[in-house]
């Protein structure tokens, strides 16, 4: 199991009165149903940017779902993340095919650039570093998606300038 | 020119990737105001490595353009629309077409070896229009099985096919479905006047690094799933589905949503299906989480119902207690989408193809070090070599052929010398790797096998739910030792303890994640022995892979001190000054190969 770190989070606390507001038509869509954790996650991570802890909570309290089952279930999908992200998510393919293309080359290449490891955000909140199975691109490999653009064939230095070129847009 | 034409362009996302939008929207811009040619938005037909695909059709003939760039689209447009004249320079394959650009069509001969069933439609209909997938026979074996044929005897043909799961572990379709037919549902009540209250579920986690194949079926043809999974609740008299897909596929989720509704609109979803009292069936789409682990049967169960995805001992089997506790099949997309074919064309057309008891065909993914990239779909039998060598062009700049990884974490690498292994599931069994679900990654000679091997164990190692000692902890010593052969700090005696490890988590472990996950090892073990010893006795790696055995070495006689790689060294580990010899500190490199690369008069070696 990938390590995960439910921790207090970086972002201020939300008041009780903005998570009503925020997360109370989502509690609403999933009251009085069977099996909603995953959807239930999946959707607050959506309105929060990630799983604050507050809001599972808030959640759990409204729908009668113990927090630590919420959490339980956030903790063993990888989709689920517990900190506010980056600016430009960087999703690095380290499947198969990426990897006998030399991804791990371009990880070591970005974790030393980024100085951070895989799953940490840079300290100005622009980048996020994800590794992740496969994106299905495995004809383009090695292949990162930087937000919604895919990125294939990449070497070391193609994935530096591609995120050199968005911190130079700002 | 008189007659109307059509030129579509493939937007799955995997030319969406290779960067067909701005293509798409140049051809829309291009096209504004013409009557005489349509534009059609298809998904994928496998030559990815070639994609952005544009291809033109006009009185039944095809002719499909390859890498095309908005410089290209701008010569198809005018010299092939405007005036008739055939782009050879970017023309790949071409269909129904008899004159000299046949033979020019590179792509041609690939194309004509494989068998297309399973993608059918794929890259040829526009996903997002049911009015396509009808034309091209769609829904036509639900309603040959709605009208005309009893639930016994959709069973029967699906059981005659000889179909076995897509999803790799092979099991005949048709007796999946009798064990969930004949499994007790609910009683007959107002709701469910038959008591059919069982489930349909359509794996589509496809979490195997490699593999593609669902993700492309579902994105290009998604109508022939749904349509399957209808045949299927007809024969197993089921009225709930679920498709189960990776979120990480946004692009498929849509597609089978749309589909869905349009399925719904024309009465092959939803209450008394094609005017049947008696059969009502309809399908809702649930988004996995990320969790290799979910493609288990029944951690896959687990899932739907909202839990952490554990599978559980069987039995009970899902056929008998799965979702809810209800009777559940589950099969994979492939094997679904195989479905309308057979009750179509039949159980013999289908069976015509195959090879001893594997029938029918396989979608392979072709990646890694090969030249030709994409989806492929061969008749079962067709040797291995042949897919790698004429389908997906052999390896990228011809180099050596070193192996072929089969079943992504669970199976194995099949060596040179047994290439001719036809791929039928028993005959790539024998080899000690799995069909699986068909993701085929090649390697050449300068792959390493035993960095191979860590990459899946550490893999698995990080999948693995955790709910049983044997694949919890015993992936993980695993990969320890093999971190340590790879750092070159292994001993012989690490090989006896790999294999008998392997053994005990193979016997020991709750599902297929651990029986299998020690797989990759012990092939790699038994073809490529020496690998292994050259690590631990030599503290070489052969293919100068494993970062810890091999050192950047600047040949200082020939160095002519152009600071260059100096510069470019992410750690600063290279010095020397302006026209003077470079050194390397071995210490401080980190082995990223960049001054390897940027030396520009290659005085830099890997020792």
């Amino acid at each position: 199991m990938a390590a995960t770190v439910v921790g207090d989070s970086v972002a201020p606390a939300l008041g009780e009165r903005e998570l009503a507001a925020r997360l109370g038509p989502i509690v609403e869509l999933y009251r009085g149903k069977q099996g909603v954790a995953i959807p239930l996650l999946a959707d607050i991570q959506k309105e929060m940017g990630y799983v604050a802890r507050e809001a599972v909570e808030y959640a759990g309290k409204e729908l009668s779902i113990p927090a630590a089952e919420l959490f339980g279930v956030a903790t063993f999908y990888a989709m689920f993340r517990f900190q506010p992200q980056g600016k430009y998510v960087v999703r690095l393919c380290r499947g198969t095919a990426c990897h006998v293309q030399g991804s791990a080359r371009v990880q070591e290449q970005l974790e030393r650039t980024l100085e951070i490891h895989d799953g940490e955000t840079t300290k100005d909140l622009m980048f996020t570093l994800q590794c992740v199975a496969c994106l299905g691109c495995c004809s383009l490999a090695p292949v990162m998606m930087v937000n919604d653009d895919v990125h294939g064939r990449l070497t070391p230095e193609k994935a530096i300038q591609i995120l050199g070129d968005l911190r130079n847009e700002q | 020119m008189s007659s109307k034409m059509t030129v579509t362009i493939g937007l799955a996302s995997c030319g969406i990737a290779a960067g067909a939008l701005p293509v798409a929207q140049e051809l829309e811009r291009l096209l504004v105001g013409r009557d005489d040619v349509e534009i059609k938005k298809v998904g994928c037909i496998g030559c990815c490595y070639m994609e952005p695909l544009i291809g033109v059709i006009r009185e039944g003939k095809t002719w499909t353009y390859g890498r095309v760039d908005l410089k290209t689209l701008h010569r198809i447009v005018e010299e092939h629309l405007n005036e008739g004249r055939i782009v050879e320079d970017h023309l790949i394959l071409t269909e129904g077409v008899e004159d000299e650009s046949r033979r020019r069509a590179a792509e041609n001969p690939r194309m004509e070896k494989q068998v297309r069933i399973v993608l059918r439609n794929s890259g040829l209909i526009d996903p997002k229009n049911i009015h396509e997938y009808l034309a091209r026979d769609g829904y036509r074996g639900l309603t040959k099985a709605v009208r005309e044929m009893t639930r016994d005897d959709v069973i029967k043909e699906v059981l005659d096919s000889g179909l076995r799961g897509r999803g790799g572990a092979g099991f005949p379709t048709g007796m999946k479905w009798r064990f969930a037919r004949d499994a007790k549902g609910d009683l007959p009540n107002a709701k469910n006047p038959n008591g059919t209250d069982k489930y349909l579920v359509c794996n589509a986690d496809e979490g195997d690094p490699g593999a593609f194949m669902d993700r492309s079926v579902l994105e290009s043809d998604p109508h022939s799933v749904i349509e399957g999974m209808a045949i299927g609740a007809y024969a197993v008299g089921a009225s709930h589905g679920v498709i189960y897909c990776r979120a990480e596929y946004p692009m498929a989720i849509e597609h089978i949503g749309i589909a869905l509704k349009q399925a719904r609109e024309h009465g092959f979803l939803g209450e008394k299906i094609l005017g049947d009292e008696n059969f009502s069936f309809d399908i809702y789409v649930k988004e996995g989480a990320g969790a290799f682990v979910c493609g288990e049967e029944t951690a896959l169960i687990a899932s739907i119902e909202g839990q952490r995805g554990m599978p559980r001992p069987r039995p009970p089997f899902p056929a008998n207690s799965g979702i809810w506790k209800k009777p559940t099949n589950i099969n994979n997309v492939e094997t679904w989408a195989n479905v309308p074919w057979i009750l179509t064309h039949g159980a013999s057309a289908f069976s015509v193809y195959g090879h001893g008891r594997s029938k029918g065909t396989k979608v392979f993914a072709l990646a890694g070090k090969i030249k030709k990239g994409g989806l492929a779909e061969v008749p079962m039998g067709m040797s291995l070599r042949e897919v790698i060598y004429d389908i997906a062009g052999g390896i990228e700049n011809d180099k050596k052929f070193k192996a072929v990884q089969l079943g992504g974490p669970s199976g194995g690498c099949v060596p040179e010398e047994l290439l001719d292994t036809p791929v039928d599931y028993e005959s790539i069994n024998a080899t000690g790797a799995i069909m699986g679900s068909g993701g085929m990654v090649v390697m050449d000679e300068d792959t390493c096998v035993v960095d191979v091997a860590r990459f899946f164990l550490s893999f698995v190692q990080k999948e693995s739910c955790g709910k049983c000692p044997f694949c919890r902890i015993g992936t993980r010593r695993m990969l320890e030792i093999l971190e340590r052969i790879t750092r070159g700090e292994g001993a012989l005696e690490d090989l006896d303890l790999l294999s008998s490890l392997a053994e005990q988590i193979r016997d020991g472990s709750l599902c297929g994640l651990g029986q299998t996950a020690p797989n990759p090892v012990l092939t790699t073990l038994k073809y490529f022995r020496d690998e292994y010893v050259a690590h631990i006795v030599d503290k070489k790696c052969p293919a100068k892979v494993c970062a810890p055995l091999i050192h950047y070495v600047v040949d200082e006689s020939k160095c002519v001190g152009c600071t260059r790689c100096a510069k470019d060294c992410p750690v600063k580990a290279i010095s020397g000054g302006l026209k003077k010899p470079h050194h390397i500190d071995d210490e401080t490199c980190v082995r990223c190969g960049l001054c390897k690369k940027t030396c520009p008069i290659s005085c830099i070696a890997v020792a």
